[in-house]
């Protein structure tokens, strides 16, 4: 494998690109490295954020400085280290990409936008519903906030524009449109895409082991709910 | 039988070095904006360097000691008195239970560092005791201190049980006594000049020309809508040679990001993980403190330097509070 770049982030991060464009292709060889380096770190390496189309890995220089005490510097020395463990990778195939379900209470005042999205796209709210618990979404990364997904796979007919003005506070667990985009606010937040709807499930919780529900890879459907089933849910899911 | 808070001041929250490990999660680094600060108030209460500080910011608090403690402050200059008497910064004192620490707003410098010995005691999520503020956890319950809150401190060294003896016999009847030796304030972040040095970004080369000069020739001055999150910079205008779209990737602390508008961004401590704005450059980590003390208002020009030197500087601070470190505890007499 020998398809990626490297460009410093400051001094203390290597920014290493493996594609030009966002696809599942480079995503899936986004996650292949990062899984990768995850489980082979080397010292001084301080962890690895996954993007659409790069990776970035972060170490302390003052580690690596220690470690090989002769004239490469520390940025040298992380490419020489990331050179050799990425000649050796191959893209394999990976295993099924975990499929996560997410029930959502759309419409009513857990999603007061609905019915203008259905409006400026001349769809029914039905339809709306419809067309976006259908879809499979592919998390590409988690960033921005705490937990929040980037998601991609949203029907184009969907497609409306962020608010002209963005709401102050956005419950945690709203599940928005903005733009060609779809997501869910992971914490309260301000913010200014259209809300159709909520979810009970909490997408961050600081006391997990694993903090972030869904991670960067894993496959999203969206499942229509009940408002009693959302109170209910609130009680039950984690 | 604690510290009190009686008055919080502007923003004070518990921090240390920050959470590595989680902005995959989307859970961002934070931690103290000086870490150097952070360092060696640690380093003269003779606890590990990242143990847990408070981070006052303009404004300090007011606190009541429940027991007596050995601290140090170390950063900005905001006029600490202890029972109305000057406490001096950078060095360790010994403070009576009963009596009450007080701060003012900054003369120097925008934030000050309060270490204990032992490091405060608040629980450890995802491997720090920093307080994220805007995810609300961490540190004191996710929040800033408010009067009333109690805040305790782990088991302090060996190091600093010695040293506390020695300052409580200096002490005498005194509400409190100083160590005469102190770190000289030249080890810290000097704002005077504010000269922030900084490596070119990776969208550096398609700015104009002018820009590209202007961004190391002019003085950039420091917007009031500057936090823990950025810093916001006014000054000439930078414009690109025609418009980019960038496809968002990860961003750091140091990160300087140009929006449409022209003014760049500096991304501090609280900086989201993920960032979309082309780079014009990086502040090199050693001069992360600088920008860390400068107050709305104040100006600051940036200088180039080459990735190699900013990792050598960084290099040579490390060795530096190495022997400062070592300094300490030949001058303490503790083996």
């Amino acid at each position: 494998m020998k398809n990626y770049e490297f460009s410093p982030l400051g001094d203390s991060g290597v920014i290493v690109k493996l594609g030009e464009v966002i696809d599942q292709r480079t995503h899936e060889i986004v996650v292949m490295f990062t899984d990768f380096l995850l489980e082979n770190p080397f010292p001084g390496m301080l962890e690895i954020v996954p993007g659409f189309t790069t990776i970035t890995v972060y170490y302390d220089p003052i580690i690596l400085a220690q470690q090989f005490p002769h004239d490469l510097m520390p940025y040298e020395s992380v490419l020489a280290i990331l050179d050799r463990m990425f000649q050796e990778l191959t893209v394999t195939c990976k295993a099924e990409p975990r499929l996560v379900e997410i029930p959502v209470c759309y419409g009513g005042s857990f999603g007061p936008d609905l019915d203008n999205v259905a409006q400026q796209n001349s769809l029914t709210r039905e339809e709306v519903i419809a067309i976006h618990s259908s879809a499979e979404y592919l998390v590409y990364m988690i960033g921005f906030a705490p937990g929040f997904p980037y998601l991609g796979g949203m029907d184009v007919r969907l497609a409306t524009p962020r608010r002209s003005s963005p709401r102050l506070s956005i419950p945690k667990g709203s599940v928005g449109i903005g733009g060609a985009q779809t997501g869910i606010y992971s914490i309260e937040t301000p913010g200014g895409w259209q809300i159709i709807g909520r979810t009970p499930l909490s997408l961050f919780q600081p006391t997990e082991s694993q903090p972030s529900l869904l991670r960067a890879g894993d496959k999203v459907r969206f499942r229509p709910i009940s408002e009693q089933e959302y109170e209910a849910g609130k009680k039950v899911f984690r | 039988m604690s510290i009190e808070v009686v008055s919080p001041g502007l923003c004070t929250t518990v921090q240390d070095w920050g959470r590595y490990g989680y902005q995959r999660h989307g859970v961002n680094v934070g931690g103290a904006m000086d870490a150097l600060a952070v360092q060696m108030a640690n380093m003269l209460v003779g606890n590990h360097r990242d143990e847990a500080v408070l981070e006052l910011t303009m404004k300090g608090p007011t606190l009541l000691f429940q027991k007596d403690m050995l601290i140090a402050i170390c950063g900005g200059d905001l006029s600490p008195t202890i029972n109305k008497k000057t406490v001096k910064s950078n060095r360790a004192v010994w403070v009576r239970s009963g009596s009450i620490l007080q701060f003012s707003h900054a003369k120097k410098g925008c934030r000050a560092y309060l270490a204990v010995a032992g490091g405060w005691d608040v629980p450890i999520v995802m491997g720090s005791r920093s307080t994220n503020l805007r995810a609300g956890f961490g540190g004191l319950a996710g929040r800033m201190l408010q009067a009333g809150d109690r805040l305790e401190h782990n088991p302090q060294s060996s190091f600093s049980l010695y040293l506390a003896k020695q300052l409580e016999q200096k002490a005498g009847d005194e509400a409190f006594s100083d160590t005469d030796w102190f770190i000289p304030a030249s080890h810290f972040a000097q704002c005077q000049e504010s000269i922030v040095r900084v490596i070119r970004g990776d969208q550096f080369d398609d700015f104009t020309a002018e820009s590209r000069q202007r961004f190391f020739d002019q003085a950039f001055q420091v917007s009031p809508q500057s936090d823990r999150m950025g810093y916001r910079l006014t000054g000439s205008t930078l414009a690109l040679t025609s418009p980019l779209e960038l496809i968002s990737a990860a961003v750091t602390m140091g990160t300087i990001q140009v929006p449409p508008d022209g003014q760049p961004i500096i991304l501090m401590a609280d900086r989201q993980t993920i960032g979309g704005y082309p780079k014009i450059g990086y502040v090199a980590t050693v001069d992360l403190p600088i920008i860390a003390q400068l107050r709305p208002g104040e100006t600051m020009r940036f200088q180039e330097i080459s990735l190699q030197d900013a990792q050598r500087a960084l290099y040579e601070r490390e060795r530096t509070m190495n022997e400062i470190q070592l300094g300490i505890k030949l001058t303490v007499g503790w083996r």
